[in-house]
């Protein structure tokens, strides 16, 4: 028998276990939860752990998707690969189907995008899957507004967060229990840093889509970004389509997410260019840019 | 980042202005865990608000609300990573209404730092930040003796500090208490070694987060195992497979260890420790593992599994240092579902033993209300059995929430006496 010494975690085994721990607690105290699956890392990881915390069954939860339309078609395929794969549900909550039944307004204007519109299908798919808890990436790291979110999150029934109202979350006892029509957002990879998902997904060395390695692309320069020419793009008299080698740090809508010049075409040179990096993940994307609280805003009305 | 690198979570509790964001910002700054952007935006901040430079301590300001009223209100947890280790800053207010931040804040904690302002040593709020650490049993405290600069780095003035903060925990139990003088504000002896302070033969306090010793903060002798849920997969390959899944609470288990079911007391043998498709040999806290025993017995959620040759109490009164965490005060003799471990039950404070006056930390045994912020200690009936440690022991199966059933809101923590 060896000393007592070796019965320690590394940092990343330490975080796994909490994520483990966190979707067990989810699966145990509520009726019907599923993965807010964006197709992103940070989602993809969720799953991922999710497959481990149930092995040998499969994941006990559906993904939901909270289609914007205006997607990275690679991401798409991507989830149906996954969804496959793991014999999982997908439940699909459409903003077009949102617009088209005036339940939203879109945007206008160059730099519409769909983000805040997501807030309302999302709530819609939530009320019309009757989901009490739905299971998301946000990492406290992303974000100054994400630093206070629970692992367990309360939303009233209009699916809204307080900030300032939370319950207070001690020790690892979670408290899910919520009075008809409220819900839980729950966030297993809360104490996670881009920097150690990039490492776990070295290590578990874990698919995911390739708009995160280097690649050629169209893009026009914008908000200090370069955004992806697609179908959906709109462009200005002085602005110019050129191509050229990039890769996402985060993905979201296509209209919005902007790539950053790279070279990193493997997990080991793209965590090797993180841990290098001097600009947040979010950054790069014009939602986050409106103003100071721009996310606080959104996550108070039901935001992921 | 190694391989064999550690987690380390700390809280950090001062009073207004001692210069707890500023320590913060500081350790970030000087540690290169601010990204440019973040930079960018507290430098422009910093300039609307007609600060000269800038000012760190804006960089751990959160919400809106606080932002606007300049001050912290609740839990917000920063992350940063140095070549040694990864850290977890639980940052909570330490304003006298806000007990019940810091209690929630310390109960993960490894390290607790707290703050000192050189210009006026340890003061009523030193004192109560001093007994919530010890209350919620954190293993090491730092006492950071800051502004030294204004006290021209005095030795003097420190060792004094030092003394008056050994004389009131000597009366706690407070494991480990390391102290350091620093500047916040110029950086002296939070990343770098101070130049000013030549006296002082410690090391910065970074590079003691970095280097103190921390595995055996959790208690790795009472195998204890909360299950959480049972595995059983409807599939070929795994037809009689019963896992049962849960984070090992302390302790080590191996395969082939005789088992104790609690509470009905059926034992077994541990036939698998599996993660994921890994068959483990042994597993320890705090890994989540799914266990599969010789013997089919039944167990559900609320179980624990446990070593045989050493049990924890089953018991259904339990005497408890509660602190209260909600605005509406609590109901005498109502009934709170009680949450420990994995397992649920109802229960009902029985009686108020007494209540701490966090003041002078005294015992007061007529004032029995039980109110915001207030810690008491209290005696509680469940109506079933719970599978207990002592909190000092034991900080998973010695801790509890209560739960208000008509608001479903979190409404006291407890730890097992
Ligand atoms: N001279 C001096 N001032 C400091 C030091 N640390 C913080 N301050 C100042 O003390 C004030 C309060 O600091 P802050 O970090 O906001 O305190 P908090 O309320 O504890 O978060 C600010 O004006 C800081 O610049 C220090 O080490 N020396």
């Amino acid at each position: 028998m060896s000393s007592s010494s070796k019965y320690y975690l590394n940092y990343l085994d330490e975080l796994e276990s909490e994520a483990i721990y966190v979707l067990r607690e989810v699966w145990a105290q509520f009726q019907n939860p599923v993965i807010l699956f964006s197709g992103g890392k940070d989602s993809i990881v969720v799953t991922h752990l999710a497959k481990k915390a149930f092995h040998p069954s499969k994941i006990p939860f559906a993904l939901m998707h909270v289609d914007t339309g205006h997607n990275f078609p690679e991401t798409i395929k991507f989830r149906d690969d996954i969804i496959k794969e793991l014999g999982v549900n997908l439940i699909v909550g459409s903003v077009q189907e949102s617009i088209d039944e005036g339940r939203v307004a879109e945007e206008k204007g160059k730099n519409a995008t769909r983000n805040a519109l997501q807030i309302t299908t999302l709530l819609d798919a939530i009320e019309a899957n009757k989901i009490d808890c739905a299971i998301g990436g946000g990492r406290r790291d992303e974000e100054k507004a994400r630093a206070k979110e629970r692992f367990f999150s309360h939303r009233d029934d209009f699916g809204q967060w307080d900030p300032k109202n939370q319950r207070p979350e001690l020790w690892n006892i979670f408290n899910g229990k919520y009075f008809e029509g409220e819900h839980f957002r729950a966030f297993p990879i809360s104490n996670w840093t881009e920097m150690d998902v990039w490492n776990y997904i070295k290590r578990e060395n874990i698919a995911i889509p390739s708009l995160y390695f280097a690649h050629e692309r169209e893009v026009v320069w914008r908000q200090d970004a370069w955004i992806p020419n697609s179908e959906f793009l709109v462009l200005e008299d002085h602005e110019e389509i050129v191509t050229k080698k990039i890769r996402f740090r985060t993905l979201g809508d296509i209209t919005i997410t902007g790539g950053i010049e790279s070279d990193a075409d493997t997990l080991e040179k793209i965590a090797d260019e993180v841990s290098g990096m001097r600009q947040t993940e979010r950054g790069n994307r014009s939602d986050d840019k409106r103003s100071e609280s721009a996310m606080e805003d959104r996550k108070r009305q039901g935001y992921f | 980042m190694l391989d064999n690198n550690q987690l380390l979570r700390f809280t950090t509790a001062g009073s207004v202005d001692d210069g707890k964001s500023t320590l913060i910002g500081r350790l970030l700054y000087d540690s290169k865990s601010i990204f440019e952007d973040q930079l960018q935006s507290i430098e422009t901040t910093s300039k609307k608000k007609g600060h000269e430079g800038v000012d760190l301590a804006l960089f751990t300001d959160g919400l809106r609300d606080e932002r606007e009223q300049g001050i912290t209100i609740d839990v917000a947890y920063r992350y940063f990573t140095t070549p040694k280790r990864k850290f977890i800053i639980a940052d909570t207010p330490g304003h006298i209404q806000y007990t019940r931040n810091m209690v929630t804040g310390a109960s993960t904690a490894n390290v607790a730092t707290i703050l000192v302002d050189a210009r006026h040593g340890v003061i009523e709020q030193t004192k109560r930040h001093a007994f919530i650490a010890s209350l919620l049993n954190i293993p090491h405290v730092i006492v950071c003796v800051n502004k030294m600069d204004l006290v021209d780095f005095s030795e003097e003035v420190f060792n004094d500090i030092v003394s008056q903060f050994e004389e009131i925990s000597s009366k706690m139990l407070i494991k480990d208490v390391r102290f350091i003088p620093m500047s916040a504000l110029l950086g002296d002896n939070v990343v770098n070694k101070s130049e000013n302070m030549s006296w002082y033969q410690g090391a910065p306090m970074l590079n003691m987060l970095e280097t103190m010793h921390i595995s055996s903060d959790v208690n790795k002798i009472d195998a204890r195992f909360p299950v959480q849920t049972v595995l059983r997969p409807q599939n070929e390959s795994y037809r009689d497979y019963r896992g049962y899944a849960g984070r090992i609470a302390s302790g080590v288990f191996r395969v082939g260890d005789e088992v104790t079911v609690m509470p009905s007391g059926f034992t077994s043998v541990i036939k698998s420790i599996n993660l994921n498709d890994q068959d483990l040999e042994e597993a320890f806290a705090p890994m989540s593992v799914a266990m599969t025993l010789e013997d089919d017995i039944d167990i559900s959620r609320g179980d624990m599994i446990v070593r045989s040759n050493n049990k924890p109490e089953a018991t259904q009164d339990l005497e408890v240092m509660l602190c209260w965490l909600n605005n509406s005060p609590a109901k005498p003799r109502a009934k709170y579902t009680i949450k420990h471990t994995s397992n649920d039950q109802k229960a009902m404070i029985k009686e108020v033993i007494y209540k701490i006056d966090i003041n002078t930390l005294g015992r007061n045994e007529d004032d029995k209300d039980l109110k915001m912020n207030d810690i008491s200690k209290v005696k509680i009936r469940t109506t079933k059995p719970l599978m207990i440690d002592d909190y000092r022991e034991n900080r998973t199966t010695g801790s509890l929430i209560l739960v208000d059933d008509d608001t479903n809101e979190t409404v006291a923590a407890g730890m097992i006496v």
